[in-house]
């Protein structure tokens, strides 16, 4: 059983990443979507949250925000709506960190 | 796989609603079915078709209903939420005594237990919101 | 006649200053008829949900905190409580209501329905589940 964990929100303004990340368990993968793409910039106070996940990032919320894929931590995955959907199919389910 | 998914905020006031509707598309483009989207709190308020958005921008509202015409979706919005917020069809109107109705083509009002239903029938549940 | 999914309803928000915390609940009593495996969990700012003595007349709102008592009578008794989150705000269960409900297979004997769980064991109860509603 794996749980895919969305999160859509700044690691800057909000907890969820942090929340997410502390209910992560293994085999789990963790997307960022919308604001929450910010989390995977290279060099951000945020980023250490990402070490020793699987981590996707949402290629069009990247892009939308002016953020090179050359800026992004080691080891993400960036994924279009289409990954996004793959991966929701290959976990059991989904929890949306809001 | 078959999805429903949950949209629990309104149109152009966070992504929640775009990007619900991109997932949608791309999960339809990949053969998936979708047993229904279900609005929820201000994510009603995808179902006004009174919205003027600018010409230069994404018609949220339209786009839905082009959508479910398109794929023949469930698109349903949550009769409490919708009371609260005046989202208003022709049955809601006549039990309301409200004047008019505006809900957008595409879209219907009905009780929480389609989103409950959703989740029983459905493979996965993917919640877009705030 | 479909199988018995686990439901959980997350919950991560304050009431009263924003919806989501009532509307949830909504969710909850609805989905009661239902007849799956249902469970809430409180997470984050959610643990605010279950404070005692909520009184709001001077904010003039609906005081939905006595819905949580009656949680019991609708067979939603695996009520999980984020230890952290109470530490991490203050808080202890001592704050909360005391929510409970009544084994009917036990002679109907009254009991705790709220469960004390660290992050860990959340994040397994998270896991455990077949289906997670967000609000």
């Amino acid at each position: 059983m794996s749980m895919l964990h969305i999160v859509n929100k700044s690691p800057y303004e909000r907890n969820s990443l942090a929340a997410a990340v502390g209910h992560m368990t293994d085999g789990d993968t963790l997307l960022l979507i919308e604001d929450g793409v910010y989390a995977a910039i290279k060099g951000g106070a945020a980023a250490g949250n990402l070490e020793g996940k699987t981590v996707s990032v949402l290629g069009a919320d990247l892009a939308a925000r002016g953020i090179g894929v050359d800026k992004l931590v080691d080891g993400v995955s960036v994924v279009d709506y289409g990954g996004f959907v793959d991966l929701v199919e290959a976990t059991d389910k989904s929890q949306s960190w809001l | 796989m078959k999805l429903t998914i949950q949209v629990n905020e309104g149109p152009y006031q966070h992504q929640s609603s775009d990007t619900a509707y991109h997932f949608t598309k791309a999960a339809l483009e990949k053969g998936h079915e979708i047993f229904r989207v279900f609005f929820y709190h201000d994510g009603v308020n995808n179902g006004t078709r009174l919205t003027t958005p600018p010409q230069d921008d994404r018609n949220i509202v339209k786009r839905w209903s082009e959508l479910a015409a398109e794929h023949d979706l469930d698109l349903v919005i949550c009769v409490a939420a919708a009371q609260r917020r005046g989202i208003v069809d022709d049955g809601e109107a006549e039990r309301n005594r409200k004047d008019a109705t505006n809900i957008a083509p595409g879209f219907r009002i009905s009780g929480l237990g389609q989103l409950i239903e959703g989740g029983i029938q459905s493979d996965r549940l993917v919640v877009f919101g705030d | 006649m479909s199988e018995i999914k686990k439901f959980m309803y997350v919950n991560r928000r304050a009431p009263y200053g924003t919806i989501y915390a009532w509307e949830s609940l909504e969710v909850v009593l609805i989905g009661a008829a239902f007849e799956q495996d249902v469970s809430l969990a409180f997470i984050d700012d959610g643990v605010y949900q279950l404070t005692k003595g909520q009184d709001t007349s001077g904010i003039d709102m609906k005081n939905f905190s006595p819905t949580y008592s009656a949680l019991g009578d609708y067979e939603v008794n695996k009520i999980y409580v984020e230890k952290e989150s109470l530490e991490e705000r203050g808080l202890t269960l001592d704050d909360l209501q005391h929510l409970v409900w009544e084994d009917e297979d036990d002679d109907w004997a009254e009991k705790d329905s709220i469960r004390l769980v660290s992050r860990a064991e959340m994040a397994d109860v998270l896991a455990g589940q077949d289906i997670l509603f967000n609000f």
